[in-house]
């Protein structure tokens, strides 16, 4: 499969990954900048992710509004999105249009207008977006966590940003992120489906090649996160009557050998989690922490998660309690199964069914061309895509003592941040 | 006037799903089932319903049928619910059940060598819930605990409140997952007796789609569906015509603690067995859906700031379900988002769409096609929606020609069968909504 891969870089810097897949008449581009929340500096929080909306606000060439209707016409897909450590585009076309999302990506590179009234009437549509996200629990318990966990490393803050700095940061703070990291150097293309690498390499090369290289940006320092000394523990208040726990605890990057068992410790746990953008899951009622919590009745609901990221991220466990709880219960209840878990680390056969799910959670995950192209590039950002490659083989090798390693070395309550959601009782009232 | 005729997308229909590539069998006890193969990757996904649902519930019971579906799942007269799960999981599969209006729908996923183990469970869990109570009792804290969640939820909220608003004594003003006091007063011995009376083949559809040799997926479905016999399952409930609006009427529905107001707008839709569901659907798109959200999207979002996300859908069931805007802005916004939505909805209505606005969306309905026929799901959901409403194994074959022969006359015609601007149900769920 992988020699069907061309891999190149062109003379600009722009790396670029092709993919040929004959299943379906389609085409899914994706374009990915090392730019995220990762990268973004108190007072201008949020503002990798302006840049995302402001690129869908036209250029001279292809005017707001144009495009949006130009790539539904042809009945493509199209999207966006801001995360940790990168923001992506990906259109996903039928595969005679797929020109029209490539010249569109080139040219947006280097061309958006970011015009001033736009920019103002997209300020609101984020305080919007971020005021929606507000109003979910959830949302607030995870801003408060993660703000907690990382006190010097930017992934303190959510990637939508403080509100603070979404009513002040200014249009010419947007142009010099746009103009800092929106050069070929700093991207990656992806393209994956139904084409001939040839000649789409040189189509590749006539749209992207002769973007300028820009001034290669100076690599700003990303502060390490100093260890943790002591468990931290975060309260918030807000309505409802449903209690929440969100239980994080750090761990290393994508790239460290201990990412994989950490994995096959979350589908023991937790249950197994897809990596994928997109494209269910499955259910984990067989994992340890549900049959205690909610066999427990103690919660209604709860997940893991963990994240293939660039630095040291989160690993986190969330708990739904239930509203005849609380979550001191809820703690104690998952405290005595993780103190269980220490005691009598996994089997044999819990190893074998988290790689049993591994594989077929791959398998899912790699029917959709879009889903193919996603790989191609976000891999690319936290490693390479040999990782995506050799991820179900590396999987397969885990065994039961190096997952009770990982779990004695990351599962201690001083490398954990609790997070409890404390409903006030207020309810709907017309 | 003559209409241009706009270039629209050629699709190869032959890669579309249709009947040289579907296989299709009816067994004696009513089940249809559906198979269409697809080697491109091992896995394999079933899909279906059964013709049960929430619509005969009343306030005192609502959440019976959700309930039931949701407990299929908790144990058999063979499997624990430990055991069930065990099933499916070890093996990376999945399976879920859940109930609506008019179906209760299952879908499920795994590897194609997994098949079998899949269609067992899903037979078994159907034919022979044991219901045990303890599973039952916790079952149901879990859906008070969701109840709980949702009724904190503005955009759930405000749902509620339109459905209630727009359907008045009609069933579809009740929501299918029922209320806190409703479902705290459901028993075991409902449960039962709903799964002993209401399940049943008899109008039963179930899709198979993925590696797996199509005749050979009929057979392994018929060896554990086929002798499935119901004599007591009853004809589904008749639906009460919908009476409508006498004016517009609004709801609020005040939610302190929260940052933003969901709101929605809208009236009764067309049903999907409707004459006019294509031309509405086709008007909906250019309402709030194609590009960014449509014309909505253009004036409430990008020429207003004033919302995230505003759009408009159409129901397209066995009933005429509503059609309706949704959008969540600021406390501030609400009045005048209100305005801007019903003064696109008159502009649609009364000046129709523009020769551009139908090639546009025509173009999008047929290029769309691919993409959504890509995944197993997607392929499992068309063969579904064939059945169900008798559309005719080549529907999707025929469809581009279809979509291509919708006039401006026809979009127009529907907008103003189904949308009345001054006969709208409008509701608003968030911070400082309603008063006290």
């Amino acid at each position: 499969m992988s020699d069907r891969i061309v891999r190149t870089r062109l003379r600009n810097g722009l790396e670029v990954r092709l993919k040929e897949i004959h299943s379906a008449p389609l085409i899914s581009a994706w374009i990915w900048y090392r730019v995220g929340s990762r990268n973004e500096r108190p007072g201008t929080t949020g503002i990798s992710h302006l840049v995302e909306h402001m690129q869908f606000k036209g250029t001279p060439r292809f005017p707001a509004g144009l495009l949006d209707k130009a790539i539904s016409r042809d009945g493509g897909y199209w999207n966006a999105m801001t995360w940790l450590d990168w923001t992506a585009y990906f259109e996903t076309m039928p595969a005679g249009s797929i020109d029209l999302g490539l010249r569109l990506e080139a040219d947006r590179m280097v061309h958006s207008l970011f015009d001033a009234d736009e920019f103002e009437s997209e300020r609101t549509v984020v305080i919007a977006e971020r005021q929606g996200n507000e109003n979910e629990p959830t949302f607030r318990l995870a801003e408060e966590v993660q703000a907690t966990a990382f006190r010097v490393h930017p992934y303190h803050h959510e990637v939508i940003g403080h509100m603070a700095d979404l009513e002040t940061v200014t249009r010419d703070d947007l142009v010099a992120h746009y103009r800092r990291y929106y050069v070929p150097g700093n991207a990656v293309l992806a393209i994956a489906g139904d084409f001939r690498s040839g000649p789409m390499l040189e189509r590749v090369r006539q749209l992207f090649g002769t973007l300028p290289a820009g001034r290669p940006s100076e690599t700003p320092v990303i502060p390490a996160e100093p260890e943790q000394r002591g468990e931290k523990t975060v309260v918030i208040e807000g309505p409802g009557d449903t209690p929440y726990l969100d239980i994080a605890y750090h761990v290393p990057a994508a790239r460290s050998d201990d990412f994989f068992p950490l994995s096959v410790l979350d589908s023991a746990l937790a249950g197994a989690s897809s990596l994928n953008l997109f494209g269910g899951g499955i259910s984990n009622k067989t994992s340890r922490l549900y049959r205690a919590l909610v066999g427990g009745e103690v919660a209604a609901a709860i997940g893991g998660g963990l994240a293939a990221t660039i630095d040291p991220y989160l690993y986190s466990i969330q708990a739904t309690v239930r509203p005849d709880r609380t979550p001191e219960q809820a703690l104690k209840v998952y405290d005595e199964e993780i103190a269980r878990l220490l005691d009598h680390p996994v089997s044999g056969d819990e190893v074998a069914k988290a790689i049993k799910q591994a594989r077929a959670l791959f398998a899912y995950g790699s029917e959709s061309i879009t889903n193919q192209a996603f790989w191609l590039g976000y891999s690319e950002i936290f490693a390479d895509y040999a990782w995506f490659e050799t991820y179900l083989d590396r999987i397969a090798a885990i065994t039961p003592e190096q997952v009770h390693a990982v779990a004695t070395k990351y599962l201690a309550p001083s490398n954990r941040v609790v997070g409890i959601y404390r409903p006030t009782g207020e309810r709907a009232h017309g | 006037m003559a209409e241009r005729r706009p270039r629209l997308p050629v699709l190869d229909v032959r890669s579309l799903p249709g009947p040289q590539t579907i296989e299709r069998r009816q067994l004696s006890n009513g089940l249809v089932i559906l198979a269409r193969e697809n080697f491109s990757s091992p896995s394999v996904v079933l899909t279906g319903s059964l013709a049960v649902g929430s619509l005969g519930e009343t306030r005192h019971n609502a959440g019976l049928a959700d309930l039931t579906a949701s407990a299929l799942m908790r144990g058999t007269s063979g499997r624990s619910f430990e055991s069930i799960y065990e099933t499916i999981e070890a093996i990376g599969a999945s399976l879920s059940i859940g109930a609506g209006t008019h179906a209760t729908s299952f879908r499920g996923k795994s590897l194609a060598e997994d098949l079998v183990v899949l269609l067992d469970l899903l037979n078994d869990v159907l034919r022979q819930p044991s219901f045990p109570p303890v599973q039952v009792d916790r079952l149901r804290a879990e859906k008070l605990t969701g109840l709980s969640i949702r009724d904190q939820d503005t955009a759930s909220v405000a749902q509620l409140a339109f459905d209630e608003l727009l359907y008045g004594d009609h069933p579809y003003a009740l929501p299918s997952d029922g209320y806190r006091e409703s479902v705290t007063g459901l028993t075991d011995a409902a449960v039962h007796a709903f799964h002993r009376r209401a399940y049943g083949p008899a109008g039963m559809l179930l899709a198979i789609v993925g590696a797996v040799p199509a005749a050979r997926a009929l057979d392994a479905a018929e060896t554990v569906l086929g002798d499935w016999r119901n004599p007591e399952q009853p004809a589904p409930p008749a639906m009460p015509a919908v009476r409508g609006l006498a004016g517009s009427a609004r709801r609020d529905t005040a939610l302190s603690g929260k940052s933003q107001c969901d709101l929605v707008v809208g009236s009764v839709g067309p049903s999907r067995f409707d004459p006019d569901y294509l031309a509405a659907a086709l008007g909906n798109n250019i309402l709030g859906r194609f590009g960014m959200m449509g014309r909505l999207g253009d004036v409430v979002r990008e020429q207003a700031g004033l919302a995230y996300s505003v759009a408009s859908s159409i129901t397209g069931g066995p009933g005429p379900g509503p059609w309706q805007v949704m959008a969540g802005v600021a406390p501030a916004n609400v009045e005048r988002s209100l305005d801007l939505i019903r003064e696109e909805i008159r502009r649609f209505v009364r000046d129709g769409v523009t020769p551009q606005e139908l090639a546009d969306n025509q173009a999008n309905f047929i290029g769309r096609l691919p993409l959504q026929m890509e995944s197993n799901e997607g392929v499992a959901g068309a063969l579904v929606n064939m059945e169900r409403f008798d559309l005719g194994l080549d529907y999707y074959q025929r469809y581009p020609e279809r979509v291509a022969g919708i006039t401006r006359e026809h979009v127009r015609a529907a907008a103003s069968r189904f949308l009345e601007p001054e006969l709208m149900a409008m509701t608003v769920a968030g911070p400082g909504a309603g008063g006290s």
